[in-house]
């Protein structure tokens, strides 16, 4: 099954990860491919990239900036198949040393058809 | 109680945990392994009188707790077709239970599965309780003082996590062991712990009811890991506790501390049994691990016919031997006193007042200095100190023991 591993920022000093972090996630990537677990992966421009749009009345309204402001933000994710949550946990956690940030892994759904 | 009533409850006791771990193996749902045996069991409360008393009981209720699973599921087909697919693999009766090419005992497999690390403690002791102990919603609320729709919640929230992101139904592998076991023996322990000193003014000064079964899960984990050392030491450490309960408080419901226990009210036979298992590890020649190294300390305290045979340099040795692994101010502070049985109440007040700071708002720091205080005759500082550990307390008979010793002041 799928996970979502979120990748957080809570240092308010930097955002992008820096030449040895880089270095540690290509590694990691490299590793999550070999042995079948990725999916997707990606970095996030800053919060204050954001847009937010709510369509639910009749004309779409814009926001600048995130849904919600915090100090803590998502940087970056990934997504990996993992049989079940102790092998997520597992990598999540090597994820998170090579990232050098926290994470936070949360299942997919399965999908309903 | 009946003939029936007592098989119904030795059943409940030693077939509950087996029942809902075998149910969850075939079913894959802790859900449905729950109330399917909840069912079963009240199928034999209404049963066994007519029928009498099955000859196989675990044989019948695991049966039984089948057949009421698949009915169960059978109905929620019909409600919800999508997942008629995903369940019909479920309802194939011959199909053999999942099996990793061993045949581990399904329920090492529910406990290590309702102890998690992704679960918060409270969930961890809350599933436990109810899946390996059998123990009831309404009861694990009052174990806990805690509402009994917030400890359904919880329970709920817990086993949709289970199911959701799909923590697995196995026991850990060799190279996550340790940590995973540690995880499983501080449930147990929080709960004697709760049990052994009971906090909140409604409940009983020690609740044998949540003493007794943490110990008889762990006599299960003994039976299921008996190589283990630390299981063999929480259990040890649990029996030798227990073992002092009819001593601890006195017919005025106040806490007797141990050196004025009566030692005739000990029970013999817990003793001997947490003697064995501790001398088992100490043969075994591997380096002990806290629980094993408390139980030790135990096994020290219950070797003294009187307070005064106590060999005390043993229990500073096998101290240092915890601080070493454990550097808690709890357990600096345990030190302190039994060094000052050895070097004297100005030593072991030296060493406590380093632990201020961190122990300020611990109710035994306190009680700890007032008798320090009390020995080296320094009367008003005692006094205070007295009056601070027993705003603190959160166990009325401790607080009753604390006032008298207060009140006994010159």
């Amino acid at each position: 099954m799928r996970y979502l591993v979120s990748v957080i920022h809570d240092d308010p000093r930097t955002t992008l990860a820096d030449p040895a972090e880089m270095a540690a996630i290509d590694v990691f990537n490299d590793r999550l491919m070999a042995e079948g677990h990725w999916v997707f992966a990606g970095g996030l421009g800053a919060p204050d990239t954001a847009t937010v749009i709510d369509h639910r009345g009749a004309e779409p309204m814009f926001s600048d900036g995130p849904f919600i402001e915090s100090k803590e933000f998502l940087v970056g994710f990934w997504v990996i198949e993992a049989p079940d949550l102790d092998v997520a946990l597992k990598l999540a956690s090597e994820g998170s040393k090579a990232c050098n940030r926290k994470v936070e892994v949360r299942p997919f759904l399965p999908d309903p058809t | 109680m009946t003939d029936v009533e007592r098989a119904i409850t030795r059943a409940h006791h030693e077939e509950w945990a087996r029942v809902v771990a075998v149910l969850a193996t075939r079913f894959g749902d802790l859900d449905v392994a729950e109330e399917a045996t909840a069912d079963a069991f009240a199928t034999a409360v209404a049963r066994w009188p007519v029928d009498g008393i099955p000859p196989n009981a675990g044989g019948w209720l695991t049966t039984t707790a089948m057949r009421k699973a698949i009915d169960r599921l059978r109905r929620e087909r019909k409600r919800e077709e999508k997942q008629e697919a995903a369940q019909m693999y479920y309802f194939d009766e011959q199909r053999a239970p999942a099996d990793d090419g061993d045949i581990e005992d399904e329920r090492l497999r529910l406990i290590f599965t309702c102890c998690h690390p992704a679960l918060s403690m409270e969930s961890r002791v809350a599933l436990t309780l109810r899946m390996v102990g059998g123990l009831t919603v309404p009861e694990i609320a009052r174990a806990f003082l805690a509402q009994e729709t917030a400890m359904a919640q919880r329970i709920t929230r817990a086993k949709s996590k289970i199911r959701v992101a799909n923590i697995p139904f196995r026991v850990p592998e060799a190279d996550e062991l340790p940590p995973r076991v540690s995880s499983v023996l501080a449930v147990l322990y929080l709960v004697f712990n709760e049990g052994y000193l009971a906090t909140g003014s409604g409940t009983d000064p020690i609740r044998h009811d949540l003493t007794a079964e943490s110990i008889r899960i762990a006599r299960l984990l003994h039976a299921l890991m008996p190589d283990d050392g630390e299981v063999t030491g929480l259990l040890a450490l649990m029996l030798l506790s227990e073992a002092r309960r009819a001593a601890r408080v006195s017919p005025g419901g106040e806490l007797v501390p141990l050196d004025e226990q009566d030692r005739a009210l000990w029970d013999a036979t817990l003793i001997a049994e947490g003697h064995r298992l501790v001398r088992g590890r100490l043969t075994a020649g591997i380096a002990p691990g806290r629980y094993q190294i408390l139980a030790a300390i135990n096994a020290v305290h219950t070797s003294a016919r009187n307070p005064d045979d106590t060999e005390w340099w043993q229990v500073v040795a096998l101290y240092d031997q915890l601080v070493a692994l454990d550097s808690s101010p709890i357990v600096a502070l345990n030190r302190a006193i039994a060094i000052g049985e050895v070097e004297g109440a100005g030593v072991a007040l030296a060493l406590i007042d380093g632990l201020q700071r961190q122990l300020s708002d611990y109710h035994a720091y306190h009680a700890t200095r007032a008798e320090l205080l009390r020995r080296l005759g320094r009367v008003d500082e005692s006094r205070g100190a007295y009056d601070r550990a027993i705003a603190l307390a959160g166990n009325v008979a401790e607080a009753r023991h604390l006032g008298r010793r207060r009140d006994q002041l010159p």
